[in-house]
């Protein structure tokens, strides 16, 4: 219960510094998405068919997961980075009295949320253009990806020693699964080493459980599995990293 | 209050913190006297649990600052060297913060806060961004984010650096209200005069060792308390006596050669120099 309650504590200033600028924010995060939408869905994509399904049905749900990476890594990472470094604020935290646990709990809980009202945002602009289906698993999945960018997004903060780090992870972590994460186009008809090397990306994961969801198809519970492994792994380490670096 | 017992930080070569032996009573003003680098930002770093020591002990309110952390740090409120301050939140979220971290409850809070923004001053700037604030200001709201949790103990690491006379004044007053108040304070600082003005008790550490220990008087009674300055060969030479009197009586037997004479007060600057050849605001050669 201590936990939780400290954990909000923690969140309880990002959500402060959110309230103040949601609008903004919700503007500038979604114009990404929606440029990718009009490129590759109306652009690109027009004509298209993937597994018996327009290109635009398939790609939603791809940058949806897209978005929740993008909108939950920087969300919870690009904050904790600046309190870190630059307004040296991180330190205060770490000598109050609450667990480790609590305070990645709290600085990832922005990342979760900030992830989701972006990503939600951009299904709302889905559902207008195409027949997506949102059922509790897609809702689920949707969480467990803005968990784990989440985390990892913590990570990479607590482990940046300058702010060009947070950009370096940004450009050999999360562009290369931007592209081929499986947002864009199938990973099926790719040679069998490529789809192997592009498995270990946790966004294939998270575009594969939410396009199956999406498009009425079996679930594939081991890329879950997987979703779920990398942001257990994240958090753990994470809370490592962090009791490392203090007593 | 706090007590270190062979207290050691070593970074790769360089021995940040070694063998401090030190004990902070209750109720007094501890200053911890060294120029920059010396090991003290080190100590405060290991008290607060932000730095692991290498080797040896230390406690706060007899708690290991190792071994119970969470203990420790409810002990203490702490005033960082640098501004820690997140810069998007107002100062009544500032200290909104710091008193949910230390599970204060709502009503309490309020009050509390309320309490202390008026004690420093800053009552009027509640609804300000702490980006808006002057660099004094933000001082104090440190001080007062320090104090939410009615700490025993209130460690200050160089509290008024980079602040004007008058702010500088400020925080002064503050701390000696707080002390009166019955908060034992550790204060570091590279100010002598700041040492001087507020400590019951000087430490003086160079090159992570404590080299000096006892009050301002205590200090200045070893050298003497009276300094004569001659200017003799292009070199300023000091000579110190236990009073004025053997001063004047000197500086009367000296040869009418020796130039600008200035007799005056000893200080813990001259204790410094006389114990390590250097002075205070020169800074040291290793981080800490």
């Amino acid at each position: 219960m201590k936990i939780l309650k400290d954990s909000y504590s923690v969140w309880w200033a990002d959500l402060r510094i959110l309230k103040s600028l949601w609008q903004r924010f919700l503007i500038t995060s979604l114009t990404s998405p929606v440029l990718y939408l009009l490129a590759f869905g109306f652009g690109l994509g027009r004509g298209i068919e993937i597994g018996g399904v327009s290109y635009i049905e398939f790609v939603i749900p791809g940058i949806i997961a897209l978005t929740a990476m993008n909108a939950s890594f920087n969300g919870a990472g690009m904050k904790l980075n600046v309190d870190r470094l630059f307004y040296k604020c991180f330190d205060e935290l770490l000598m109050s009295p609450i667990s480790s646990l609590s305070i990645i709990l709290g600085k990832s809980l922005i990342g979760v949320l900030r992830g989701l009202m972006v990503s939600s945002a951009f299904l709302a602009i889905g559902l207008a253009i195409s027949s997506t289906r949102i059922t509790p698993l897609f809702g689920l999945t949707l969480l467990l990806t803005c968990f784990t960018f989440s985390f990892m997004g913590v990570l990479a903060a607590l482990l940046a020693k300058s702010h060009q780090d947070m950009a370096t992870f940004s450009s050999l972590i999360l562009t290369p699964m931007t592209f081929l994460g499986g947002t864009f186009f199938s990973l099926r008809d790719l040679p069998g080493w490529l789809k192997m090397i592009l498995h270990l990306m946790p966004l294939v994961h998270s575009s594969r459980c939410l396009r199956a969801e999406a498009l009425g198809r079996s679930f594939p519970w081991a890329s879950f599995l997987v979703l779920l492994a990398f942001g257990i792994a994240f958090f753990l380490v994470c809370l490592s990293v962090l009791k490392r670096s203090s007593v | 209050m706090i007590v270190t017992r062979n207290l050691t930080k070593v970074y790769g070569d360089i021995r940040a913190v070694e063998d401090l032996n030190l004990e902070v009573r209750p109720g007094e003003i501890f200053g911890f006297l060294g120029p920059n680098g010396a090991g003290k930002t080190t100590t405060i770093r290991i008290l607060t649990t932000l730095t692991k020591p290498t080797s040896g002990n230390a406690w706060i309110g007899g708690f290991d600052v190792v071994s119970q952390p969470q203990e420790v740090k409810k002990m203490f409120g702490v005033v960082q060297q640098h501004l820690s301050l997140d810069r998007e939140l107002t100062v009544w979220e500032v200290m909104e913060l710091h008193a949910r971290l230390h599970g204060l409850g709502s009503r309490e809070r309020r009050k509390r806060i309320a309490e202390l923004l008026d004690y420093v001053g800053l009552a009027k700037q509640a609804e300000r961004r702490i980006g808006e604030l002057s660099g004094g200001m933000k001082r104090r709201v440190m001080v007062a984010r320090a104090l939410i949790h009615h700490p025993r103990l209130l460690l200050l690491d160089e509290p008024t650096v980079g602040l004007d006379a008058q702010a500088r004044r400020r925080i002064w007053e503050l701390i000696r209200r707080l002390n009166s108040e019955g908060a034992t304070i550790f204060l570091t600082t590279h100010y002598i005069e700041e040492a001087e003005a507020l400590c019951h008790r000087v430490g003086i550490i160079h090159r992570g060792r404590l080299i000096a220990l006892g009050s301002p008087l205590e200090l200045r009674l070893r050298l003497g308390l009276a300094a004569v300055e001659t200017l003799l060969d292009d070199r300023v030479h000091y000579r110190y006596f236990p009073s004025k009197e053997e001063a004047t009586a000197y500086v009367q037997s000296l040869p009418p050669e020796v130039k600008m004479i200035v007799v005056r007060d000893s200080n813990l600057e001259d204790v410094f120099v006389e114990l390590t050849g250097r002075k205070v605001e020169d800074g040291e050669d290793t981080e800490g």
